[in-house]
């Protein structure tokens, strides 16, 4: 490795370009070859999965039996199975309702009320708030799970709560599934869209919210016509970022319901994951898989394009 | 967190002098005064907090319950025996190895790599640079989660599958786009006339990488490093698709075994066992965010 970059960085960076082409082209060469180890990496394991997925999606590959050796191409049918399968539509409107739900009205309005309550709260107040917040999106996904079961069980901390004040509660995770793992969800990541919007709010510049205070704006008017078009590049930025981790969100759901009861809360993740490992039917799982990776797709260009991050 | 967010909210009327008629009707009129919005934002973070506090005080006070239920109380009886109970090697400490050596060995992969990436991104203005970092930028969008099925059909044909090796390559190539972006924002903030010197003395440039530049951003490598720990520690999915001998499974996917085994009968268990697993990650945290100057330093990584 060391013996093909020697000649490279002899002018430095910032140096004319080199008279001969082909000394340049080499040297570019030679000074690319430090990030072979991580674009094989990505080549391997990201793009070949990628490439993978949209293969297999053409094929009858399953978990066990003669197809899962030598998979046969079947064109479009898993597509057209999809499209056929009752379970494929609702899994879709699942998806979106959870991240509708939970990323962007849940964990962004959460995480921008709790950033602007902070800044008027009590010091010890906002210390352990803020800890407790951030502590359940520290925690490892299965265990948070977990948590989030034990307190919309039946015979959970939820339930015993409203018995406390003579409610019988239902049992949540079967009776309103969805609205149990969108709420799980809103308790679990708050905290990333909390931080981000407490470190935008804190760069506003206070003279622009003074004026408008003088000027008779009330906290509400502050609100809409200061503070959120002056961090509404965070905003973008964090709705983004929170609805493609959503999108993917798998072990919450799995823990809590398993994608039940039936179906009821089997979203996109949960569906291929069930039709490829406990149905067996691998090639159907990947067109699954492969419509999951178009959508997210979509979303990462039009976050990329809209926003472009500085690169550089 | 900003301390200096404490006096911003009220300056008109504990700063300015103003006259005592407006000081009373302007506030009054509009909304309630800033003393009653204080109370009021105090008492909703509190109940906030409440809120975020019953399922974690489940996970702890369950833990330390002789006869604990799925409800959140305090025990009866407080004991440690649900942590005896859980404390076998093959009930926990294999797995928690197994957790350390496939998250430790994707941090060190990950680290290597993407310090080797970043060094040429940051370092030469390249026709490449560009789109490769939005090609980086991209996989660091893309739902893992949706990758799992191709990825495990790829893992069969490979012959990789049930392999920790295997798998820990993997995880160190997803984590790789947000690693190699990070550790590039690091590197960039390490300026280059040392360099420049040394380069002029004839040091190569993989020697100025490893004397000059990495000494000098050792706690960016530190976060870039606890970062991607944290994420493997933390990885349920991955290791539960590519791992199926319980044997080499690591702490996430054998503590989701033991809740399906007895996750009906030992709840304390399943709670001691719970903080056992995630008190390296909690621990872990605490001990990036003081590296990193502020627990949002995380949050602005992730921004770019």
């Amino acid at each position: 490795m060391t013996a093909t970059l020697a000649p490279a960085p002899v002018g430095g960076p910032g140096a004319g370009p080199s008279p001969v082409r082909r000394a340049h082209a080499r040297r570019t060469a030679g000074r690319l070859v430090p990030m072979l180890p991580a674009v094989a990496l990505l080549a391997l394991f990201m793009l070949g999965p990628v490439v993978w997925s949209f293969y297999g999606s053409f094929t009858n590959a399953a978990l066990t039996g003669p197809n899962a050796l030598a998979p046969e191409w079947v064109g479009l049918d898993n597509y057209v199975a999809l499209l056929g399968d009752p379970d494929f539509p609702k899994a879709l409107w699942l998806t979106v309702l959870f991240v509708i739900a939970s990323a962007v009205i849940g964990q962004n309005v959460a995480g921008l009320g709790l950033a602007m309550l902070m800044r008027s709260a009590l010091k010890p107040v906002r210390a352990v708030v803020s800890t407790l917040v951030v502590t359940a999106w520290v925690l490892p996904e299965i265990v948070a799970a977990f948590a989030a079961y034990a307190f919309f069980h039946a015979d959970g901390t939820l339930n015993s709560l409203l018995a406390g004040v003579g409610i019988a509660g239902p049992d949540w995770l079967f009776e309103h599934p969805m609205l149990a793992v969108i709420l799980a969800n809103v308790w679990r990541g708050t905290a990333f869209s909390m931080m981000v919007y407490s470190a935008a709010i804190a760069e506003v510049p206070p003279e622009i919210t003074e004026a408008a205070t003088v000027d008779g704006a009330n906290a509400a008017q502050r609100l809409v016509w200061v503070t959120l078009p002056t961090i509404r590049r965070s905003i973008s930025t964090n709705l983004m970022l929170t609805t493609l981790q959503t999108l993917s969100v798998f072990t919450l759901i799995y823990v809590m319901t398993g994608g039940g009861p039936g179906t009821d809360s089997s979203t996109l993740p949960i569906l291929a994951y069930q039709e490829a490992f406990k149905f067996a039917q691998v090639g159907y799982g990947t067109a699954i898989a492969t419509v999951m990776l178009v959508i997210g797709a979509v979303f990462s260009v039009v976050y990329i394009r809209s926003l472009k991050p500085e690169v550089d | 967190m900003a301390q200096t967010a404490t006096p911003a909210p009220s300056p008109v009327p504990d700063v300015v002098p103003a006259p005592p008629a407006r000081r009373r009707t302007t506030p009054s009129v509009a909304a309630p005064g800033p003393r009653a919005a204080r109370v009021l934002s105090n008492v909703v973070l509190v109940v906030v907090g409440l809120c975020f506090l019953l399922p974690l005080g489940w996970i702890v006070l369950a833990s330390l319950d002789a006869s604990a239920t799925l409800a959140v109380r305090l025990p009866e009886r407080f004991t440690l025996e649900n942590f005896t109970a859980v404390m076998t090697p093959e009930q926990t400490w294999v797995p928690l190895a197994n957790a350390f050596l496939l998250s430790a060995g994707t941090g060190v992969i990950t680290v290597l790599a993407s310090v080797l990436a970043a060094y040429p991104l940051s370092r030469y203005r390249m026709r490449f640079n560009k789109p490769f970092l939005y090609a980086v930028l991209f996989g660091t969008c893309l739902p893992i989660t949706a990758m799992m099925v191709p990825v495990y059909s790829l893992f069969v044909r490979l012959n990789l599958l049930d392999s920790l090796a295997g798998t820990t390559f993997f995880m160190a190539a997803t984590s790789l786009p947000m690693a190699i972006w990070m550790t590039k924002n690091f590197m960039d903030s390490v300026p280059i006339s040392l360099e420049e010197a040394a380069w002029t003395d004839g040091a190569s440039a993989m020697t100025t990488l490893r004397t000059i530049v990495l000494p000098l951003m050792r706690p960016g490598i530190a976060v870039v490093f606890i970062f991607v720990f944290i994420q493997a520690w933390g990885n349920f999915f991955v290791p539960f698709v590519l791992l199926l001998t319980p044997e080499k499974q690591p702490a996430a996917v054998s503590i989701f075994a033991f809740f399906g085994q007895y996750g009906s009968v030992a709840y304390g268990q399943l709670a001691a066992y719970s903080m056992l697993y995630a008190l390296p990650a909690v621990g872990l945290y605490v001990l990036v965010s003081r590296l990193s100057g502020g627990s949002f330093a995380l949050a602005g990584a992730v921004k770019g």
